[in-house]
């Protein structure tokens, strides 16, 4: 099976602490942590497993300026077979649709069999996965946690619904499948996969290698302008304790007695 | 304006999701006053539709036997086929909302805004909207030209219900448009989350661990102060994801919903999915050592710390102090 899965270069949310910038305009990027979002290592980890388990290869691709190769490359480290890179300045401030419009063209290069993506990036979309498929025309299944491939033509696949219920299909192949956290354990990637991908040359493709019009993509061709970054008013907020390691921890423990959280 | 303003409406166990009712309260915010329509999918949906009547200009009602089970890639073409030109549809941002609104905004070549959590109004056919980024450490304001139509998925619980009753609603009878319909993915079943070996969702005091804990190593930590509690551990979901926890302890939308008393958050960033799985007000108290983490949004007591360090010392002062 030729699996390719699109990844996304984005800050760490669980590591920085995100600020506005000046006036707005965008976050503050100066000390930030970049990693892949989790939701695509998952991804990667399951296309991984797939071609373990049938055979074929996997495509990891990435659509950014040039740091993102430094995540293609980790994905490659994890074991994906070819890296690819998508990028031009045409492409910067594209929005979700022209993001999944330059995936399009990567995968209109080659035969792909199944696209998979993250169920979701930084910015809480979750949308660019249900684009690509629409774009493709190939069928499309959000949430997955399961996948058993039944022959060459089709998948039985599961997605996570409220509650944790999960919803079981069948879908026909050629298809696009945005991958849920905890559908596998991505594996871990030491210095030493590292290493023995640091060389491994990672095609770039740019909006004329990919047939792309400039005015289709990036912030020419965006319908959705993010206009400014805030920090939300909302009501008061928590009350802040301070003070000591242990001035805190009794203040903490007072309240919790008041409000019968000490049984 | 109002002919073009549709809500979809799904529904559980023949009753509309609370989603139906804060959707025309989106709807309003962004066409004062407006009534908008709504759609009703499914097999038997002859009392969700008279049920919802009341809040909405005309109910369109797709009753089809292949419909039972909301398959959205059978719906995004009936969809495509029925909508008009130029129509604005709104839906909640929840797992069949997100399974069929991107696609459904390319196969209508409308423009697609996720996630919607505030509006700020519309100006000629701008639509202003507030979305929140990074687990809603910060929000975001985005424009958009709608002239030609969107596709907007609203958050769960940003919007107050609407009150229901104020419409004359006229039930529409589509059924007909929703014959034929075929998709290359079929449901076969569905399998309900398996119970596990504690019910959370009775406690009422919980201390809930996040990502923050670093490690499975550290979770012995918050056990102890679990314990010197009495209370019972919950967690978020890479908790679960990790394996460190039962998929039965997690809280969120894709894990249960509880209503403690008392809410003890650690390490937890506050994103709406694990936040919308804890309801009925409780005293939330939150640790985490980020000043900027959405947790302080919702909480009621916050404390800008390291885990590692303050709960030893606060499990010993509990111990110390029973
Ligand atoms: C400087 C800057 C300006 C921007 N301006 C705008 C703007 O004006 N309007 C606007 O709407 N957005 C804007 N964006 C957001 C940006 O274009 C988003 O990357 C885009 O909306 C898709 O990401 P998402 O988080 O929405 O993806 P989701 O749909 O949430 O992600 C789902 C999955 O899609 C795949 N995916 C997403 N992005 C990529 C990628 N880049 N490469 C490969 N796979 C990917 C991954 O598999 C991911 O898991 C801007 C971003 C930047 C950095
Ligand atoms: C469809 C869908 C359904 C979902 N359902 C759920 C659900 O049911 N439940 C759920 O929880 N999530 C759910 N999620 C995932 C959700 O989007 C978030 O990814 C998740 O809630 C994050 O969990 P967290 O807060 O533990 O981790 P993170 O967001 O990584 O936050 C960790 C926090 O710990 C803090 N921290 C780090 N180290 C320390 C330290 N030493 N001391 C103190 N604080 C520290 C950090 O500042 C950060 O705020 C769902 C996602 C999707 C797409």
């Amino acid at each position: 099976m030729e699996i390719l899965v699109c990844v996304k270069r984005v800050p760490d949310s669980a590591e920085n602490e995100i600020s506005v910038g000046p006036g707005g305009a965008d976050i503050r990027r100066e000390d930030l942590v970049y990693s892949v979002n989790e939701w695509d290592n998952y991804a990667v980890e399951e296309a991984i497993q797939i071609v373990e388990r049938v055979g074929g290869n996997v495509t990891v691709v990435s659509v950014g300026d040039t740091e993102a190769e430094e995540i293609v490359r980790r994905e490659m480290a994890m074991g994906a077979n070819q890296g690819l890179l998508a990028t031009d300045a045409a492409f910067t401030g594209s929005d979700g649709l022209g993001i999944a419009t330059i995936l399009e063209a990567v995968a209109r290069k080659t035969k792909y069999d199944l696209i998979l993506t993250g169920a979701q990036a930084d910015d809480g979309a979750a949308q660019v996965g249900g684009m690509l498929g629409a774009l493709l025309d190939w069928p499309y299944a959000s949430l997955v946690n399961l996948i058993k491939v039944e022959g060459d033509k089709a998948l039985r696949i599961g997605r996570e619904i409220e509650g944790g219920s999960q919803e079981i299909s069948d879908i026909e192949l050629p298809c696009v499948l945005s991958i849920q956290t905890g559908i596998n354990e991505p594996r871990y990637v030491g210095i030493r996969g590292i290493r023995k991908v640091a060389s491994v040359e990672i095609p770039v493709l740019d909006g004329g290698a990919l047939g792309l019009p400039p005015e289709t993509v990036g912030a020419a061709g965006a319908r959705v302008r993010r206009v400014d970054y805030f920090v939300p008013q909302t009501g008061a907020g928590a009350e802040m304790l301070t003070g000591s390691t242990e001035e805190v921890a009794g203040k903490l423990v007072d309240l919790l007695k008041a409000k019968g959280g000490i049984k | 304006m109002d002919a073009k303003i549709f809500v979809f409406i799904t529904h559980t166990d023949g009753k509309a999701d609370d989603s139906a009712l804060e959707l025309v309260t989106a709807a309003r915010s962004l066409f004062p006053g407006c009534t908008p329509n709504a759609l009703v999918a499914g097999s038997g949906v002859g009392p969700v539709c008279q049920e919802v009547a009341a809040s909405f200009g005309e109910v369109w009602k797709f009753d089809q036997a292949a419909l039972a089970y909301p398959n959205a890639e059978l719906l995004r073409p009936l969809l495509v086929k029925v909508l008009p030109a130029g129509a604005t549809l709104l839906l909640a941002h929840n797992t069949f909302g997100l399974d069929l609104g991107p696609g459904l905004s390319v196969k209508l070549g409308v423009t697609y805004v996720p996630d919607v959590v505030g509006v700020d109004g519309l100006e000629g056919t701008t639509l202003k909207a507030v979305r929140q980024e990074y687990a809603g450490q910060v929000s975001a304001h985005v424009h958009c030209d709608i002239a030609r139509g969107a596709v907007i998925t609203v958050r769960p619980g940003a919007f107050k219900p609407a009150e229901a009753g104020a419409a004359a609603g006229q039930v529409v009878d589509r059924s007909e448009d929703a014959t034929g319909l075929a998709a290359r993915r079929t449901f076969v079943e569905l399998i309900q989350a398996e119970a596990g070996d504690i019910d959370i969702t009775r406690e009422d005091v919980l201390v809930s661990v996040g990502r923050g804990i670093g490690d499975k190593e550290n979770i012995p930590l918050v056990e102890e102060l679990v314990e010197a509690m009495g209370a019972a551990l919950s967690c978020s979901r890479p908790i679960v994801d990790a394996k460190w926890l039962d998929k039965a302890r997690q809280v969120g939308t894709s894990g249960k919903t509880v209503k403690p008393r008392v809410y003890l958050a650690l390490g937890i960033s506050g994103s709406f999915q694990h936040v919308g799985g804890i309801k009925g007000n409780p005293f939330l108290l939150a640790i985490n050592k980020n000043p900027k983490a959405a947790i302080f949004q919702v909480a009621t007591i916050g404390v800008v710390a390291d885990l590692l360090e303050l709960l030893p010392v606060l499990t010993e002062k509990i111990l110390k102090s029973r």
